[in-house]
Protein backbone atom coordinates (compact mmCIF):
# COMPACT_ATOMS: atom_id res chain seq x y z
CA UNK A 1 0.00 0.00 0.00
CA UNK A 2 2.74 2.56 0.71
CA UNK A 3 4.08 1.90 -2.99
CA UNK A 4 0.82 2.51 -4.74
CA UNK A 5 0.88 5.86 -2.21
CA UNK A 6 4.29 6.55 -3.45
CA UNK A 7 3.32 5.63 -6.91
CA UNK A 8 0.40 8.11 -6.94
CA UNK A 9 3.00 10.92 -5.32
CA UNK A 10 5.25 10.27 -8.56
CA UNK A 11 2.67 10.22 -11.31
CA UNK A 12 1.66 13.38 -9.42
CA UNK A 13 4.74 14.83 -9.08
CA UNK A 14 5.21 13.59 -12.79
CA UNK A 15 2.70 15.45 -13.88
CA UNK A 16 4.28 18.60 -12.62
CA UNK A 17 7.48 18.66 -13.58
CA UNK A 18 6.68 22.02 -15.88
CA UNK A 19 4.78 23.73 -12.95
CA UNK A 20 6.92 25.81 -10.79
CA UNK A 21 8.78 24.45 -7.62
CA UNK A 22 6.56 26.11 -5.79
CA UNK A 23 3.68 24.27 -6.86
CA UNK A 24 6.10 21.22 -6.66
CA UNK A 25 7.07 21.15 -3.16
CA UNK A 26 3.04 22.09 -2.03
CA UNK A 27 2.10 18.99 -4.00
CA UNK A 28 4.61 16.90 -1.85
CA UNK A 29 3.57 18.24 1.45
CA UNK A 30 0.23 17.78 0.57
CA UNK A 31 0.58 13.68 0.31
CA UNK A 32 2.81 14.23 3.01
CA UNK A 33 0.37 15.48 5.46
CA UNK A 34 -2.48 13.52 3.96
CA UNK A 35 -0.75 10.33 3.10
CA UNK A 36 -0.34 9.09 6.60
CA UNK A 37 -4.42 9.07 7.03
CA UNK A 38 -4.96 8.03 3.34
CA UNK A 39 -2.96 4.76 3.80
CA UNK A 40 -4.18 3.83 6.73
CA UNK A 41 -7.77 3.54 5.57
CA UNK A 42 -6.52 1.85 2.73
CA UNK A 43 -4.66 -0.80 4.74
CA UNK A 44 -7.63 -1.15 7.76
CA UNK A 45 -10.71 -1.73 5.10
CA UNK A 46 -9.05 -2.63 1.68
CA UNK A 47 -7.60 -5.38 2.63
CA UNK A 48 -10.09 -7.01 4.93
CA UNK A 49 -12.59 -6.18 1.65
CA UNK A 50 -10.21 -7.76 -0.87
CA UNK A 51 -9.52 -11.23 1.92
CA UNK A 52 -13.11 -11.17 2.24
CA UNK A 53 -13.54 -11.27 -1.49
CA UNK A 54 -11.20 -14.12 -2.11
CA UNK A 55 -12.23 -15.87 1.09
CA UNK A 56 -15.30 -16.11 -0.46
CA UNK A 57 -14.07 -18.26 -3.17
CA UNK A 58 -13.13 -21.26 -1.18
CA UNK A 59 -14.99 -23.84 1.07
CA UNK A 60 -13.15 -22.19 3.71
CA UNK A 61 -13.91 -23.81 7.08
CA UNK A 62 -11.62 -22.90 10.89
CA UNK A 63 -13.27 -26.21 12.12
CA UNK A 64 -11.52 -27.99 9.05
CA UNK A 65 -8.95 -26.20 7.91
CA UNK A 66 -7.16 -28.96 5.73
CA UNK A 67 -10.58 -29.60 3.56
CA UNK A 68 -9.81 -25.95 2.27
CA UNK A 69 -10.41 -25.59 -1.69
CA UNK A 70 -10.94 -23.35 -4.37
CA UNK A 71 -14.76 -23.25 -5.01
CA UNK A 72 -15.49 -20.71 -7.18
CA UNK A 73 -19.14 -19.02 -6.81
CA UNK A 74 -20.51 -22.02 -5.48
CA UNK A 75 -20.72 -20.18 -1.55
CA UNK A 76 -22.74 -17.90 -3.64
CA UNK A 77 -24.60 -20.23 -4.58
CA UNK A 78 -25.71 -21.80 -1.57
CA UNK A 79 -26.18 -18.51 -0.03
CA UNK A 80 -28.46 -17.32 -2.12
CA UNK A 81 -30.13 -20.39 -2.31
CA UNK A 82 -30.70 -20.47 1.20
CA UNK A 83 -34.17 -19.27 2.40
CA UNK A 84 -32.92 -17.89 6.01
CA UNK A 85 -30.32 -14.97 3.50
CA UNK A 86 -33.73 -13.88 1.63
CA UNK A 87 -35.57 -13.97 5.07
CA UNK A 88 -32.76 -11.92 6.41
CA UNK A 89 -32.25 -9.74 2.88
CA UNK A 90 -35.64 -8.90 3.82
CA UNK A 91 -35.90 -8.20 7.66
CA UNK A 92 -33.07 -5.47 7.19
CA UNK A 93 -35.14 -3.84 4.18
CA UNK A 94 -38.12 -3.80 6.19
CA UNK A 95 -36.26 -2.35 9.65
CA UNK A 96 -34.36 -0.11 6.72
CA UNK A 97 -37.65 1.21 5.26
CA UNK A 98 -39.97 1.71 8.79
CA UNK A 99 -37.02 3.53 10.66
CA UNK A 100 -35.84 5.69 8.01
CA UNK A 101 -39.12 6.73 7.23
CA UNK A 102 -39.95 7.56 10.62
CA UNK A 103 -36.88 9.06 11.46
CA UNK A 104 -37.00 11.51 8.62
CA UNK A 105 -40.78 12.63 9.72
CA UNK A 106 -39.43 12.61 13.53
CA UNK A 107 -36.02 13.78 12.46
CA UNK A 108 -37.68 16.54 10.89
CA UNK A 109 -40.44 18.01 14.08
CA UNK A 110 -37.11 17.38 16.53
CA UNK A 111 -35.07 19.75 14.11
CA UNK A 112 -37.83 22.44 13.60
CA UNK A 113 -38.25 22.33 18.13
CA UNK A 114 -34.47 23.01 17.82
CA UNK A 115 -34.57 25.72 15.13
CA UNK A 116 -37.68 27.69 16.84
CA UNK A 117 -37.19 26.79 20.01
CA UNK A 118 -37.48 30.06 22.61
CA UNK A 119 -34.01 31.28 23.28
CA UNK A 120 -34.41 29.88 26.82
CA UNK A 121 -35.22 26.59 26.27
CA UNK A 122 -33.03 25.97 23.27
CA UNK A 123 -30.18 24.44 25.49
CA UNK A 124 -32.12 22.20 27.55
CA UNK A 125 -34.56 21.19 23.83
CA UNK A 126 -31.07 20.50 22.05
CA UNK A 127 -29.22 18.25 24.61
CA UNK A 128 -32.42 16.33 25.50
CA UNK A 129 -32.77 15.34 21.60
CA UNK A 130 -28.89 14.79 21.34
CA UNK A 131 -29.00 12.52 24.70
CA UNK A 132 -29.63 9.03 22.57
CA UNK A 133 -27.17 9.55 19.99
CA UNK A 134 -24.32 9.59 23.03
CA UNK A 135 -25.73 6.69 24.62
CA UNK A 136 -24.20 3.61 23.46
CA UNK A 137 -26.48 1.64 21.34
CA UNK A 138 -25.76 -1.42 23.29
CA UNK A 139 -26.62 0.64 26.63
CA UNK A 140 -30.01 1.18 24.76
CA UNK A 141 -30.71 -2.07 23.81
CA UNK A 142 -30.74 -3.19 27.00
CA UNK A 143 -33.19 -0.08 28.08
CA UNK A 144 -35.49 -1.41 25.78
CA UNK A 145 -35.19 -4.50 25.84
CA UNK A 146 -35.57 -4.74 30.04
CA UNK A 147 -38.93 -2.64 29.52
CA UNK A 148 -40.31 -4.73 27.74
CA UNK A 149 -38.68 -8.31 28.56
CA UNK A 150 -41.67 -10.07 30.57
CA UNK A 151 -38.87 -12.38 32.21
CA UNK A 152 -36.79 -9.80 33.58
CA UNK A 153 -39.87 -7.70 35.03
CA UNK A 154 -40.43 -5.20 31.75
CA UNK A 155 -42.82 -2.33 32.84
CA UNK A 156 -44.40 -2.10 29.63
CA UNK A 157 -47.20 -4.97 30.07
CA UNK A 158 -48.37 -3.05 33.08
CA UNK A 159 -48.52 0.76 31.91
CA UNK A 160 -50.07 -0.16 28.29
CA UNK A 161 -52.55 -3.21 29.48
CA UNK A 162 -55.63 -0.64 28.59
CA UNK A 163 -54.51 -1.28 24.43
CA UNK A 164 -55.76 -3.52 22.26
CA UNK A 165 -53.52 -6.82 22.59
CA UNK A 166 -51.37 -5.93 25.24
CA UNK A 167 -51.59 -8.21 28.38
CA UNK A 168 -49.67 -8.56 31.43
CA UNK A 169 -48.02 -11.97 29.86
CA UNK A 170 -47.70 -11.06 26.77
CA UNK A 171 -43.94 -11.72 25.62
CA UNK A 172 -43.08 -9.50 23.29
CA UNK A 173 -39.50 -11.28 22.00
CA UNK A 174 -41.38 -14.90 21.40
CA UNK A 175 -42.99 -13.60 17.97
CA UNK A 176 -41.66 -11.76 14.82
CA UNK A 177 -43.46 -8.73 14.67
CA UNK A 178 -43.00 -8.01 18.05
CA UNK A 179 -39.25 -8.63 18.43
CA UNK A 180 -39.47 -6.23 15.27
CA UNK A 181 -41.30 -3.62 16.89
CA UNK A 182 -39.09 -3.05 19.83
CA UNK A 183 -36.10 -3.16 17.60
CA UNK A 184 -37.08 -0.58 15.72
CA UNK A 185 -38.38 1.41 18.19
CA UNK A 186 -35.28 1.74 19.79
CA UNK A 187 -33.58 1.75 16.62
CA UNK A 188 -35.80 5.17 15.88
CA UNK A 189 -35.23 6.70 19.32
CA UNK A 190 -31.39 5.79 19.33
CA UNK A 191 -30.43 7.67 16.09
CA UNK A 192 -33.61 9.83 15.11
CA UNK A 193 -31.08 12.78 16.86
CA UNK A 194 -28.53 12.21 14.18
CA UNK A 195 -31.18 13.03 11.22
CA UNK A 196 -32.45 16.02 13.58
CA UNK A 197 -28.67 17.19 13.70
CA UNK A 198 -28.45 17.16 10.00
CA UNK A 199 -31.87 18.26 9.20
CA UNK A 200 -31.26 21.43 11.45
CA UNK A 201 -27.98 22.63 9.79
CA UNK A 202 -30.41 22.72 6.65
CA UNK A 203 -33.00 24.48 7.93
CA UNK A 204 -30.53 26.88 8.86
CA UNK A 205 -29.76 27.15 5.11
CA UNK A 206 -33.10 28.39 4.47
CA UNK A 207 -32.98 31.50 3.86
CA UNK A 208 -35.29 33.98 6.14
CA UNK A 209 -36.05 36.25 3.87
CA UNK A 210 -38.08 33.40 1.71
CA UNK A 211 -39.64 32.40 4.56
CA UNK A 212 -40.82 36.21 5.57
CA UNK A 213 -41.62 37.06 1.79
CA UNK A 214 -43.64 34.11 1.35
CA UNK A 215 -45.67 34.46 4.81
CA UNK A 216 -46.40 38.39 3.83
CA UNK A 217 -47.59 37.19 0.65
CA UNK A 218 -50.07 35.03 2.63
CA UNK A 219 -48.80 31.89 2.23
CA UNK A 220 -49.96 29.23 4.70
CA UNK A 221 -47.18 27.30 7.37
CA UNK A 222 -47.41 24.15 5.01
CA UNK A 223 -47.89 26.49 1.70
CA UNK A 224 -44.13 27.61 3.12
CA UNK A 225 -43.10 24.34 4.24
CA UNK A 226 -43.93 22.76 0.96
CA UNK A 227 -42.88 25.59 -1.58
CA UNK A 228 -39.90 27.45 0.71
CA UNK A 229 -38.58 25.26 3.36
CA UNK A 230 -38.46 21.40 2.03
CA UNK A 231 -36.91 22.43 -1.44
CA UNK A 232 -33.87 24.29 -0.04
CA UNK A 233 -33.27 21.70 2.38
CA UNK A 234 -32.70 19.37 -0.64
CA UNK A 235 -29.02 18.77 0.27
CA UNK A 236 -29.43 18.34 4.01
CA UNK A 237 -32.72 15.56 3.66
CA UNK A 238 -30.40 13.64 0.43
CA UNK A 239 -27.16 13.41 3.09
CA UNK A 240 -29.75 12.81 6.02
CA UNK A 241 -31.62 9.75 4.44
CA UNK A 242 -28.53 8.44 2.75
CA UNK A 243 -26.35 8.22 5.90
CA UNK A 244 -29.30 6.86 7.80
CA UNK A 245 -29.94 4.44 5.62
CA UNK A 246 -26.40 2.94 4.88
CA UNK A 247 -26.32 2.70 8.96
CA UNK A 248 -29.81 1.01 9.21
CA UNK A 249 -29.09 -1.41 6.85
CA UNK A 250 -25.81 -2.59 8.91
CA UNK A 251 -27.64 -2.82 11.93
CA UNK A 252 -26.83 -5.12 14.24
CA UNK A 253 -26.07 -4.27 18.32
CA UNK A 254 -29.92 -3.71 18.93
CA UNK A 255 -30.40 -7.26 16.75
CA UNK A 256 -27.86 -9.13 19.20
CA UNK A 257 -28.59 -7.98 22.02
CA UNK A 258 -32.57 -8.56 22.10
CA UNK A 259 -33.17 -11.35 20.17
CA UNK A 260 -29.67 -12.56 18.77
CA UNK A 261 -31.94 -13.58 15.76
CA UNK A 262 -34.22 -15.39 17.04
CA UNK A 263 -38.09 -15.54 15.77
CA UNK A 264 -36.43 -14.34 12.04
CA UNK A 265 -35.36 -11.60 13.48
CA UNK A 266 -31.90 -12.02 12.16
CA UNK A 267 -30.78 -9.18 10.02
CA UNK A 268 -28.01 -9.73 7.40
CA UNK A 269 -25.05 -8.49 9.42
CA UNK A 270 -25.71 -11.04 12.18
CA UNK A 271 -25.95 -13.61 9.55
CA UNK A 272 -22.34 -12.91 8.60
CA UNK A 273 -21.46 -12.43 11.91
CA UNK A 274 -22.63 -15.96 12.74
CA UNK A 275 -21.79 -17.67 10.14
CA UNK A 276 -18.32 -16.47 10.40
CA UNK A 277 -17.34 -15.45 13.55
CA UNK A 278 -20.09 -17.99 15.60
CA UNK A 279 -19.90 -20.80 13.05
CA UNK A 280 -16.03 -20.49 11.64
CA UNK A 281 -17.49 -21.16 8.46
CA UNK A 282 -15.45 -18.04 6.68
CA UNK A 283 -16.01 -18.98 3.19
CA UNK A 284 -19.83 -18.64 3.60
CA UNK A 285 -19.71 -16.18 5.80
CA UNK A 286 -17.46 -14.01 3.43
CA UNK A 287 -19.99 -14.56 0.76
CA UNK A 288 -22.85 -13.18 3.16
CA UNK A 289 -20.08 -9.92 3.99
CA UNK A 290 -19.55 -9.52 0.37
CA UNK A 291 -23.48 -9.44 -0.56
CA UNK A 292 -24.07 -6.77 2.57
CA UNK A 293 -21.59 -4.76 1.00
CA UNK A 294 -23.37 -4.69 -2.36
CA UNK A 295 -26.43 -4.10 -0.95
CA UNK A 296 -25.32 -1.11 0.76
CA UNK A 297 -23.34 -0.13 -2.59
CA UNK A 298 -26.33 0.04 -4.81
CA UNK A 299 -28.44 1.96 -1.55
CA UNK A 300 -25.87 4.83 -1.99
CA UNK A 301 -26.36 4.61 -6.13
CA UNK A 302 -29.81 4.93 -5.77
CA UNK A 303 -30.24 7.67 -2.96
CA UNK A 304 -27.54 9.07 -5.36
CA UNK A 305 -29.51 8.86 -8.71
CA UNK A 306 -32.77 9.51 -7.15
CA UNK A 307 -31.40 13.15 -5.22
CA UNK A 308 -30.01 13.91 -8.08
CA UNK A 309 -27.63 15.82 -5.62
CA UNK A 310 -23.56 15.60 -5.78
CA UNK A 311 -22.28 14.40 -2.87
CA UNK A 312 -19.27 15.28 -2.75
CA UNK A 313 -20.50 18.67 -2.74
CA UNK A 314 -22.93 18.40 -0.29
CA UNK A 315 -20.59 16.82 2.05
CA UNK A 316 -18.29 20.61 2.46
CA UNK A 317 -15.90 20.42 -1.07
CA UNK A 318 -16.45 23.20 -3.08
CA UNK B 1 -38.12 36.02 17.85
CA UNK B 2 -39.77 38.75 19.66
CA UNK B 3 -41.49 38.39 22.62
CA UNK B 4 -43.78 35.56 23.17
CA UNK B 5 -47.49 35.64 24.27
CA UNK B 6 -48.23 33.91 27.22
CA UNK B 7 -50.00 30.72 24.99
CA UNK B 8 -46.89 30.36 22.93
CA UNK B 9 -45.06 30.22 25.91
CA UNK B 10 -47.30 27.74 27.24
CA UNK B 11 -46.75 25.87 24.24
CA UNK B 12 -42.98 26.01 24.18
CA UNK B 13 -43.47 24.49 27.39
CA UNK B 14 -45.57 21.84 26.81
CA UNK B 15 -43.28 20.88 24.19
CA UNK B 16 -40.15 21.04 26.04
CA UNK B 17 -41.65 18.18 28.29
CA UNK B 18 -42.77 15.86 25.89
CA UNK B 19 -38.82 16.11 23.91
CA UNK B 20 -38.20 15.54 27.36
CA UNK B 21 -40.12 12.93 28.59
CA UNK B 22 -39.01 11.65 24.56
CA UNK B 23 -35.16 11.53 25.04
CA UNK B 24 -34.64 10.84 28.52
CA UNK B 25 -37.12 7.85 29.61
CA UNK B 26 -35.24 5.42 28.62
CA UNK B 27 -32.21 6.70 30.37
CA UNK B 28 -34.50 6.76 33.77
CA UNK B 29 -35.90 3.59 33.34
CA UNK B 30 -32.35 2.12 32.94
CA UNK B 31 -31.58 3.92 36.47
CA UNK B 32 -34.37 2.53 37.97
CA UNK B 33 -33.90 -1.04 36.75
CA UNK B 34 -30.17 -0.26 38.16
CA UNK B 35 -31.48 0.73 41.77
CA UNK B 36 -33.76 -2.68 41.92
CA UNK B 37 -33.11 -5.70 44.16
CA UNK B 38 -33.59 -9.17 42.51
CA UNK B 39 -37.38 -9.29 43.62
CA UNK B 40 -38.13 -5.57 42.90
CA UNK B 41 -36.97 -7.01 38.93
CA UNK B 42 -40.38 -8.90 38.58
CA UNK B 43 -42.22 -6.13 40.27
CA UNK B 44 -43.43 -4.92 36.83
CA UNK B 45 -43.03 -1.62 37.69
CA UNK B 46 -41.06 1.30 36.88
CA UNK B 47 -40.05 3.09 40.70
CA UNK B 48 -37.91 0.17 42.38
CA UNK B 49 -39.72 -0.82 45.09
CA UNK B 50 -37.00 -1.07 47.27
CA UNK B 51 -33.42 0.74 46.34
CA UNK B 52 -30.62 -0.38 46.56
CA UNK B 53 -26.41 0.09 45.71
CA UNK B 54 -26.13 -4.16 45.38
CA UNK B 55 -26.45 -3.77 41.61
CA UNK B 56 -23.27 -1.12 41.40
CA UNK B 57 -21.54 -3.08 44.30
CA UNK B 58 -21.65 -6.22 41.84
CA UNK B 59 -19.56 -4.63 39.16
CA UNK B 60 -17.55 -2.14 40.99
CA UNK B 61 -16.84 -3.09 44.63
CA UNK B 62 -13.61 -5.50 45.35
CA UNK B 63 -15.72 -8.99 45.52
CA UNK B 64 -18.58 -7.98 43.50
CA UNK B 65 -19.50 -11.14 41.42
CA UNK B 66 -19.02 -8.80 38.04
CA UNK B 67 -16.31 -6.77 38.52
CA UNK B 68 -13.56 -8.55 36.94
CA UNK B 69 -15.53 -8.42 34.11
CA UNK B 70 -16.45 -5.01 34.29
CA UNK B 71 -13.40 -2.93 35.78
CA UNK B 72 -11.00 -4.19 33.18
CA UNK B 73 -13.42 -3.49 30.19
CA UNK B 74 -13.66 -0.16 31.34
CA UNK B 75 -10.03 0.45 31.72
CA UNK B 76 -9.54 -0.93 27.95
CA UNK B 77 -12.93 0.98 26.57
CA UNK B 78 -11.03 4.41 28.18
CA UNK B 79 -7.29 3.39 27.16
CA UNK B 80 -8.19 1.95 23.31
CA UNK B 81 -11.17 4.43 22.73
CA UNK B 82 -8.20 7.38 23.85
CA UNK B 83 -5.75 6.68 22.15
CA UNK B 84 -7.68 5.45 17.98
CA UNK B 85 -8.93 8.97 18.65
CA UNK B 86 -5.85 10.23 19.70
CA UNK B 87 -4.30 8.76 16.56
CA UNK B 88 -6.93 9.55 14.31
CA UNK B 89 -7.43 13.70 15.32
CA UNK B 90 -3.45 13.79 14.59
CA UNK B 91 -3.77 12.26 11.20
CA UNK B 92 -6.60 13.49 9.94
CA UNK B 93 -5.96 16.91 11.27
CA UNK B 94 -2.89 16.92 8.95
CA UNK B 95 -4.45 15.23 5.94
CA UNK B 96 -7.43 17.88 6.63
CA UNK B 97 -4.97 20.82 6.67
CA UNK B 98 -3.71 19.68 3.41
CA UNK B 99 -6.70 19.22 1.74
CA UNK B 100 -8.35 22.49 2.81
CA UNK B 101 -5.34 24.60 2.48
CA UNK B 102 -2.62 23.30 -0.28
CA UNK B 103 -3.43 22.62 -4.46
CA UNK B 104 -2.27 19.06 -4.87
CA UNK B 105 -3.49 16.42 -7.10
CA UNK B 106 -5.39 13.45 -5.48
CA UNK B 107 -7.71 15.45 -3.25
CA UNK B 108 -10.85 14.70 -4.67
CA UNK B 109 -9.33 10.76 -4.13
CA UNK B 110 -8.67 11.11 -0.38
CA UNK B 111 -11.80 12.61 0.23
CA UNK B 112 -13.68 9.51 -2.10
CA UNK B 113 -11.96 7.11 0.02
CA UNK B 114 -12.89 8.29 3.24
CA UNK B 115 -16.26 8.44 1.93
CA UNK B 116 -16.03 4.73 0.96
CA UNK B 117 -14.35 3.39 3.38
CA UNK B 118 -17.04 4.89 6.24
CA UNK B 119 -19.76 2.87 4.10
CA UNK B 120 -17.99 -0.54 4.36
CA UNK B 121 -20.10 -2.65 6.45
CA UNK B 122 -18.04 -3.32 9.67
CA UNK B 123 -19.27 -6.65 9.32
CA UNK B 124 -17.68 -6.93 6.22
CA UNK B 125 -14.38 -6.40 7.66
CA UNK B 126 -14.28 -8.16 10.52
CA UNK B 127 -14.19 -11.39 9.57
CA UNK B 128 -10.39 -10.86 7.29
CA UNK B 129 -9.22 -9.18 10.67
CA UNK B 130 -10.49 -11.72 12.76
CA UNK B 131 -8.02 -14.14 10.51
CA UNK B 132 -5.69 -12.01 9.94
CA UNK B 133 -5.30 -11.07 13.26
CA UNK B 134 -5.13 -14.27 14.89
CA UNK B 135 -2.25 -15.21 12.46
CA UNK B 136 -0.06 -11.94 13.13
CA UNK B 137 -0.91 -12.34 17.11
CA UNK B 138 -2.89 -9.20 16.97
CA UNK B 139 -6.42 -10.84 18.17
CA UNK B 140 -7.08 -9.64 22.04
CA UNK B 141 -4.37 -6.93 22.11
CA UNK B 142 -5.45 -3.25 22.51
CA UNK B 143 -3.74 -2.70 19.08
CA UNK B 144 -5.84 -4.96 17.56
CA UNK B 145 -8.77 -2.73 18.21
CA UNK B 146 -6.89 0.30 17.52
CA UNK B 147 -6.22 -0.15 14.05
CA UNK B 148 -9.74 -1.04 13.04
CA UNK B 149 -11.44 1.74 15.18
CA UNK B 150 -9.35 4.23 12.88
CA UNK B 151 -11.23 3.43 9.96
CA UNK B 152 -14.21 4.08 11.78
CA UNK B 153 -12.76 7.85 13.39
CA UNK B 154 -10.85 8.61 10.50
CA UNK B 155 -13.10 9.07 7.39
CA UNK B 156 -15.36 11.22 10.01
CA UNK B 157 -12.70 13.20 11.09
CA UNK B 158 -11.24 13.94 7.78
CA UNK B 159 -14.23 15.09 6.54
CA UNK B 160 -15.31 16.95 9.50
CA UNK B 161 -11.70 18.76 10.25
CA UNK B 162 -11.95 19.55 6.37
CA UNK B 163 -15.26 21.50 6.66
CA UNK B 164 -13.71 23.61 10.06
CA UNK B 165 -10.16 24.75 8.07
CA UNK B 166 -12.00 26.17 4.92
CA UNK B 167 -13.41 28.74 7.20
CA UNK B 168 -9.91 29.52 8.69
CA UNK B 169 -8.59 32.87 7.46
CA UNK B 170 -5.26 31.60 5.86
CA UNK B 171 -4.20 35.80 5.13
CA UNK B 172 -3.00 34.95 9.29
CA UNK B 173 -0.39 32.01 7.97
CA UNK B 174 1.07 34.05 4.59
CA UNK B 175 1.59 36.46 7.07
CA UNK B 176 3.58 34.23 9.68
CA UNK B 177 5.61 32.82 6.58
CA UNK B 178 5.99 36.49 5.27
CA UNK B 179 7.50 37.10 8.55
CA UNK B 180 9.85 34.23 8.53
CA UNK B 181 8.21 31.61 9.96
CA UNK B 182 8.98 28.03 8.24
CA UNK B 183 5.37 26.26 6.87
CA UNK B 184 5.59 23.82 9.68
CA UNK B 185 5.74 27.06 12.46
CA UNK B 186 2.84 29.11 10.42
CA UNK B 187 1.07 26.40 10.64
CA UNK B 188 1.49 25.31 14.09
CA UNK B 189 1.16 29.14 15.52
CA UNK B 190 -1.35 30.74 13.26
CA UNK B 191 -3.59 27.88 12.16
CA UNK B 192 -3.73 25.58 15.15
CA UNK B 193 -4.93 27.91 17.68
CA UNK B 194 -8.09 28.82 15.35
CA UNK B 195 -8.53 25.04 14.36
CA UNK B 196 -8.60 24.24 17.85
CA UNK B 197 -12.32 24.03 18.37
CA UNK B 198 -13.06 21.76 15.21
CA UNK B 199 -10.20 19.73 16.11
CA UNK B 200 -11.89 18.98 19.62
CA UNK B 201 -15.36 18.62 18.54
CA UNK B 202 -13.87 16.08 15.89
CA UNK B 203 -12.11 14.49 18.73
CA UNK B 204 -15.52 14.10 20.54
CA UNK B 205 -17.31 12.56 17.74
CA UNK B 206 -14.40 10.44 16.99
CA UNK B 207 -14.72 9.59 21.04
CA UNK B 208 -18.11 8.35 20.68
CA UNK B 209 -17.88 6.43 17.57
CA UNK B 210 -14.99 4.68 19.13
CA UNK B 211 -16.52 3.78 22.75
CA UNK B 212 -19.83 3.06 20.80
CA UNK B 213 -18.30 0.13 18.99
CA UNK B 214 -19.48 -3.28 19.43
CA UNK B 215 -18.78 -5.41 16.71
CA UNK B 216 -15.41 -5.29 16.98
CA UNK B 217 -15.43 -5.18 20.31
CA UNK B 218 -16.93 -8.49 20.43
CA UNK B 219 -15.36 -10.42 16.91
CA UNK B 220 -11.42 -9.34 17.82
CA UNK B 221 -11.31 -10.04 21.72
CA UNK B 222 -12.17 -12.77 23.85
CA UNK B 223 -10.55 -12.22 27.11
CA UNK B 224 -10.36 -9.16 29.97
CA UNK B 225 -6.57 -8.10 27.74
CA UNK B 226 -8.87 -6.03 25.32
CA UNK B 227 -12.91 -6.33 25.82
CA UNK B 228 -14.41 -2.82 25.66
CA UNK B 229 -17.73 -2.33 27.50
CA UNK B 230 -20.24 -2.69 25.15
CA UNK B 231 -19.03 -6.36 24.99
CA UNK B 232 -18.25 -7.10 28.41
CA UNK B 233 -21.66 -5.95 29.01
CA UNK B 234 -23.19 -8.70 26.51
CA UNK B 235 -21.11 -11.39 28.83
CA UNK B 236 -22.36 -10.39 31.75
CA UNK B 237 -24.27 -13.49 33.52
CA UNK B 238 -26.44 -13.45 36.72
CA UNK B 239 -25.44 -14.84 40.28
CA UNK B 240 -27.69 -18.47 38.81
CA UNK B 241 -28.50 -19.62 35.58
CA UNK B 242 -31.43 -18.97 36.27
CA UNK B 243 -31.06 -15.41 37.26
CA UNK B 244 -31.20 -12.73 34.63
CA UNK B 245 -27.75 -10.43 35.14
CA UNK B 246 -30.47 -7.66 34.38
CA UNK B 247 -29.82 -5.33 37.64
CA UNK B 248 -25.64 -5.59 37.15
CA UNK B 249 -25.78 -4.75 33.16
CA UNK B 250 -28.39 -1.39 33.88
CA UNK B 251 -25.69 -0.28 36.34
CA UNK B 252 -22.67 -1.12 34.32
CA UNK B 253 -24.88 1.00 32.06
CA UNK B 254 -25.36 3.72 33.76
CA UNK B 255 -21.75 3.65 34.70
CA UNK B 256 -20.66 4.39 31.15
CA UNK B 257 -23.47 6.43 30.24
CA UNK B 258 -22.87 9.06 32.76
CA UNK B 259 -19.78 10.51 31.07
CA UNK B 260 -21.23 10.48 27.81
CA UNK B 261 -24.37 12.59 29.15
CA UNK B 262 -21.80 14.91 30.66
CA UNK B 263 -20.04 15.21 27.61
CA UNK B 264 -23.45 16.39 25.73
CA UNK B 265 -24.47 18.75 28.36
CA UNK B 266 -20.93 20.40 28.59
CA UNK B 267 -20.63 20.65 24.63
CA UNK B 268 -23.77 20.14 22.87
CA UNK B 269 -23.12 23.72 21.68
CA UNK B 270 -20.03 22.98 20.12
CA UNK B 271 -21.54 19.29 19.08
CA UNK B 272 -23.82 20.75 17.05
CA UNK B 273 -21.92 23.36 14.86
CA UNK B 274 -19.13 20.79 14.42
CA UNK B 275 -21.21 18.17 13.19
CA UNK B 276 -23.56 20.02 10.81
CA UNK B 277 -20.50 21.80 9.43
CA UNK B 278 -18.52 18.58 8.82
CA UNK B 279 -22.22 17.40 7.40
CA UNK B 280 -23.69 19.95 5.08
CA UNK B 281 -22.02 22.97 3.93
CA UNK B 282 -22.52 24.25 0.40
Amino acid sequence: MTTSASAAEKAAASRRKKRSDRSRSEGRLGWYLAGPAFVIMLLVTLYPILQALWDSLFSLRLTAPDETELIWFRNYQVVLGDPTFWQSLWVTVLITAITVAIELVLGFILAMVMHRAATKLRGIVRTAILVPYGIVTVVSAFAWFYAFDINSGGYINNWFDWLPGITEDLNWFAGQGTSLFVIIASEIWKTTPFISLLLLSGLAQVPGELEEAARVDGATGSQVLRRVILPNMKAAIMVAVLFRALEAFRIFDNVYIMTNGANNTEVLSLLAYNTSIGRLEIGLGSAISVLLFLCVLIIAFIAIKGFKVDLAGTRGER
Amino acid sequence: MGAMSTKQKIGWIAITVVVLLWSLFPVVSILMTSFKTQAGLFSGRFLPPEWTLENYETILAPGGSAQDLFLPALRNSIGISLISTFVAVVLAMFCAYAIARLDFRGKKLILTTALAVSVFPVVSIVTPLFNLWRTIGLYDTWIGLIIPYLSLTLPISIWTMTAFFRQIPWELEQAAQVDGATPFQAFRKAVVPLAAPGVFTTAIIAFFIAWNDFVYGISLTSTEAARPVPAALSFFTGASQFEEPTGAISAAAIVVTVPIVIVVLIFQRRIVSGLTQGAVKG
